[in-house]
């Protein structure tokens, strides 16, 4: 399914969002427990704290307030040194203690941007404020709906995992500029580290607020915040829907009202959950149980210092410094994991090139079908340079070099090994082949004829019977030299 | 013969020699609560099991030297019943944990268990410590051990009630506004109230998080010492814990306090003070000054807007410590058809009149466009309170004041909630600026006793306690049992 064209409303869009992201802690925002809670069963991940029993106390998690940082830090903000957490209260079943714990009014860092390009255009979007919180549990509805849900089940499991929030400012002027924006952030996010970036189970959440404005003015108009936008697709088409909804209500002389909407992804569509009117009133206020949090200068910069080289940044070098398309070095550093493997190759002594060739084919594709990224496979990056040296020294040819990968792709072995053991190497003694050659052109008179005739493919079907003769062994380049040299002489 | 209203310290002595088992002194324990408590409600619970258990442990530790028995090892206490030990019944006076027993330990406690000491039972209180006279308790008021008619006071009574009595020679209570002192005060016994932090809030049902704090009743000063010493030090699972390492509060205890300013508080010292209590007092500050210690008024000056302080930041605190209490996870609930009515309803049955009445107030206080003018604003107040001791304390080492300005009042006297609230006015700003305070007894006004408070600046325990200890020596008022106790 492809993206709704992007339709001209004649108003100015204005696009925040607020990207909620789980931290990859080992345990929970303030307590012990496991901040892996998916695989447990209800209500096991729990203690007297994340269920907020009474008189149970938060303890602040160091490896969150680290994570959030080395986040801050990636998007550009500015730590303050002086960071306070504060209580938001308001009542539901998935928040046991009646408020949850979060930051108001002195935020982990502020002032930040992301800067990306969106269709070839240089676009800046700042980031308000990059804070800590903790996840709520979840609800299970009693007949999945929850307007005719008799009931609803409860689990904790999930409750008081790290939860990052990050509020971006409204400086996105369309639906492919928010969708852009977000993709890179959860690339930085996956990037450094502190998220899995899971749209789809919610690990990373994202709300939009929407407004539209005439062309020229500086006033914001109504806003709108869309929720429940569980894939980027999902982000691009409810925002669509939202500018053009908006649009519309403008257009005959409407008014819009500041409310939150739901994204129905089996409507298409965007439907109003809650009006301003409805808001909560969160009650704010200094949580007591926690001192305020000094952060000192040194942790954040050793902090920052500890700040893996950024996909954008990565790939800029990876042009320059290993003579890669912009493609293909967007390619290769689009995960951390990868681009570590492609600078091993290279380091390795592969060439750039053919590093980047092997990488992006052969060994994509057995990593896909076997689940297993080559760094962990069993022939391992050394064995991948090991065997890729044999064909730079022509000691093999392509071909066995692809059916070796494919053979040793998971189980591993040492390529060289094999191709003396089996006598895999390739058949470059020109007298040797000269031989082969002539068996061949005597053997396939018709496709002899053709390609004297013209038919230049003609000749691809004799280097391929000189290859089967060879058990493709044969140096092919060879092979076709000698072909032409015999069938035009 | 019973060891009824002996203090921790003989019994220690006497567990010591062999003279007496812990065994022994439970059962005295029990049976002085079996023949009292009828007409004092004092115990909310008895923690049976727990009790037989600890004795025995007890009995071992003693013989052992090696097993880390505390100075508290076979000594019967009571808990105010806002602390958490697990298995056992956990109301925190309140009909919405009527059944709540919690599945872990308070940290106080546990260091109680782990040092051998034997918790007799549960005390009553006022319904999530809020109130100063124990009748906001959903289980039914306590009666005063001097006159069972009239209140023990609040929030801590059973406690207080409970050492008054002789059922146990110590008891924890806790102390937010006064909780402790106050009701120490009225029952003729020691009440002490750590700084801020001093002893760990983990597991402690939390009233007002900023100002709620663990401490402990005593017949003598030494005996409150060695019980908050017993409970006493860091806690990581509390970050409002102090990290500092706890001063030895009994190695300033014979020091005296020759050569020591006190300072009088002029504001504590005014009109709202019952004459038999300004007279007990100001008999207290002339002892010690014929001690040896140099005593000047000084000024507090913002003393009269503690109250009003006091009675936005605990009410607001509290509106967002009690949203717990929905009805959903655990305690009561009363079940409705849908989920807000189910939460208007369980709280509606499950709390008392005071407790909302203070939910009300915080949420007020908190709501938006109000927290300018009354939160933020009282915070404000707090700082301008604190810094007010600091000052007053870089002239004089300790404060000695009134702890309430009244003796205990008959039951059900007091109806206007302001006038209820004015008993804690004196012990309420020393909570504000997190510091530590005693009441001990300094005598009897109309037959009732009269508490002297002391005030030191923050992590000056061991100074409270030097001041009230060389106070106690000097006076026989720490001996006077209530009459109850040995009839």
């Amino acid at each position: 399914m492809t993206a709704p064209a992007a339709v001209d409303t004649g108003y100015e869009v204005v696009i925040g969002l607020e990207v909620h992201a789980q931290l990859l802690t080992r345990s929970k925002m303030f307590c012990s427990c496991s901040a892996a809670y998916t695989t447990a069963p209800p209500n096991s991940n729990t203690c007297p704290v994340c269920l907020g029993l009474p008189g149970a106390l938060p303890v602040i998690n160091r490896q969150a307030v680290e994570m959030t940082v080395r986040t801050a830090l990636a998007l550009n903000c500015e730590i303050p040194p002086f960071t306070k957490f504060d209580r938001k209260n308001y009542f539901y079943p998935d928040l046991p203690k009646g408020y949850q714990i979060s930051q108001f009014d002195l935020p982990l860092s502020q002032d930040g941007h992301l800067e990306f390009d969106v269709d070839g255009v240089r676009t800046r979007c700042g980031i308000t404020r990059v804070h800590l919180e903790e996840d709520t549990g979840t609800m299970h509805h009693a007949g999945d709906v929850l307007q005719e849900a008799t009931s609803s089940l409860v689990d904790l499991n999930r409750c008081g995992v790290p939860l990052m929030e990050i509020v971006g400012e409204p400086d996105l002027r369309s639906a492919d500029a928010a969708r852009e924006y977000l993709v890179r952030l959860r690339q930085i996010l996956v990037y450094i580290g502190v998220n899995d970036g899971n749209l789809e189970e919610g690990s990373l959440r994202c709300d939009a607020n929407v407004s539209l404005r005439a062309r020229g003015a500086t006033e914001l108009g109504t806003k709108v915040e869309v929720k429940n936008m569980n894939s980027f697709r999902a982000v691009h088409h409810a925002i669509t829907f939202e500018i053009e909804r908006q649009a519309a209500v403008l257009d005959g002389g409407g008014t819009l009202v500041q409310e939150t909407r739901g994204w129905v992804e089996a409507r298409g569509a965007t439907v109003s959950q809650r009006s301003k009117e409805m808001a909560h009133d969160y009650r704010y206020f200094p949580e007591p149980d926690l001192p305020p949090l000094q952060l000192g200068r040194d942790l954040v910069e050793s902090i920052r210092a500890a700040i893996p080289e950024l996909p954008e940044a990565r790939a800029a070098r990876f042009s320059s410094q290993y003579g890669l398309s912009a493609y293909d070095a967007a390619v290769l550093t689009g995960v951390r994991a990868e681009a570590d493997t492609y600078e091993a190759l290279v380091g390795a002594g592969v060439s750039a090139k053919v590093a980047a060739n092997w990488q992006m084919g052969d060994v994509a594709a057995l990593a896909n079908e076997h689940h297993v990224a080559l760094a962990d496979s069993g022939l391992g990056v050394g064995g991948l340079a090991a065997l890729l040296a044999l064909v730079e020294s022509g000691a093999i040819n392509g071909s066995t070099a692809k059916e070796l990968l494919s053979e040793l792709y998971v189980v591993g072995g040492d390529p060289a090994a094999l191709v003396t053991e089996r006598g895999l190497g390739q058949v470059g003694d020109q007298a040797q082949l000269a031989a082969v050659v002539a068996e061949v052109i005597e053997a396939n008179p018709k496709a002899c004829a053709d390609f004297r005739g013209g038919r230049e493919a003609a000749l691809q079907s004799l280097v391929g019977q000189v290859m089967k003769a060879t058990r493709g062994r044969a140096d092919a380049r060879m092979v076709t030299t000698l072909l032409r040299e015999r069938l035009s002489g | 013969m019973s060891s009824a209203g002996l203090t921790a310290a003989a019994m220690a002595a006497a567990l010591r020699r062999g003279e007496v088992t812990p065994q022994e002194l439970l059962a005295d324990a029990r049976a002085q609560v079996s023949r009292l408590d009828s007409s004092l409600n004092a115990f909310l619970a008895l923690t049976d099991d727990l009790a037989d258990r600890q004795a025995e442990r007890a009995t071992e530790m003693l013989r052992d030297d090696r097993l880390g028995a505390g100075p508290l090892c076979g000594i019967p206490v009571a808990l105010k019943d806002v602390l958490c030990v697990e298995g056992y019944p956990t109301t925190a006076g309140s009909r919405i944990l009527e059944n709540f027993r919690p599945p872990y330990t308070a940290t106080a406690v546990q260091r109680l268990l782990d040092g051998g000491a034997v918790p007799v039972g549960k005390t009553n209180c006022d319904e999530f410590a809020m109130g100063s006279s124990t009748e906001n308790s959903a289980y039914g008021p306590v009666g005063n051990p001097w006159d069972v008619e009239r209140v023990p006071g609040g929030s801590s009574g059973g406690s207080a009630a409970a050492v008054g009595a002789g059922m146990v020679p110590i008891s924890y209570g806790t102390d937010t506004g006064g909780s402790i002192r106050q009701p120490a005060s009225l029952c003729g016994v020691v009440g002490f109230k750590p700084t801020y932090g001093r002893v760990s809030r983990y597991g402690l049902i939390a009233f007002a998080s900023s100002l709620d704090q663990v401490g402990p009743f005593a017949h003598t000063v030494e005996d409150a010492a060695v019980a908050y010493a017993a409970v006493a030090g860091n806690d990581p699972r509390d970050s409002t814990s102090v990290i500092d390492a706890v001063e030895d509060p009994l190695s300033a205890l014979r020091d005296g306090v020759r050569g020591m300013r006190l300072g009088v508080p002029r504001e504590y010292m005014g009109d709202g003070l019952e004459a038999g209590v300004r007279e007990r007092v100001t008999e207290a500050i002339r002892v010690l000054e014929e001690l040896g210690a140099t005593v000047e008024e000084v000024s507090l000056p913002s003393t009269e807007l503690g109250l009003s302080t006091y009675y936005i930041i605990a009410p607001a605190e509290c509106s967002s410590n009690l949203a717990r209490y929905d009805g959903v996870r655990f305690g009561m609930r009363v079940e409705r058809p849908s989920l807000t009515e189910t939460y208007l309803r369980t709280r509606d049955q499950g709390f008392g009149n005071e407790v909302k009445r203070r939910v009300m107030l915080g949420t007020y206080a908190l709501s938006s466009g109000y927290y300018d003018a009354y939160y933020r604003r009282a915070q404000k107040v707090r700082t301008v309170i604190a810094r007010e001791f600091d000052t007053v304390f870089e002239t004089v080492d300790a404060l000695v004041c009134p702890t309430s300005p009244k003796v205990a009042f008959t039951t059900g006297a007091i109806q206007d909630p302001v006038e209820m609230y004015l008993n804690d006015a004196l012990t309420i700003p020393v909570n504000l600026a997190g510091l530590p305070g005693i009441s001990l007894p300094c005598g009897f006004s109309d037959e009732l006793p009269v508490g002297l408070q002391v005030i030191a600046p923050r992590l000056q325990d061991a100074r409270v306690f030097r001041v009230a200890a060389a106070y106690e020596a000097a006076t026989e008022w720490h001996r006077h049992r209530a009459p109850l106790v040995a009839a």
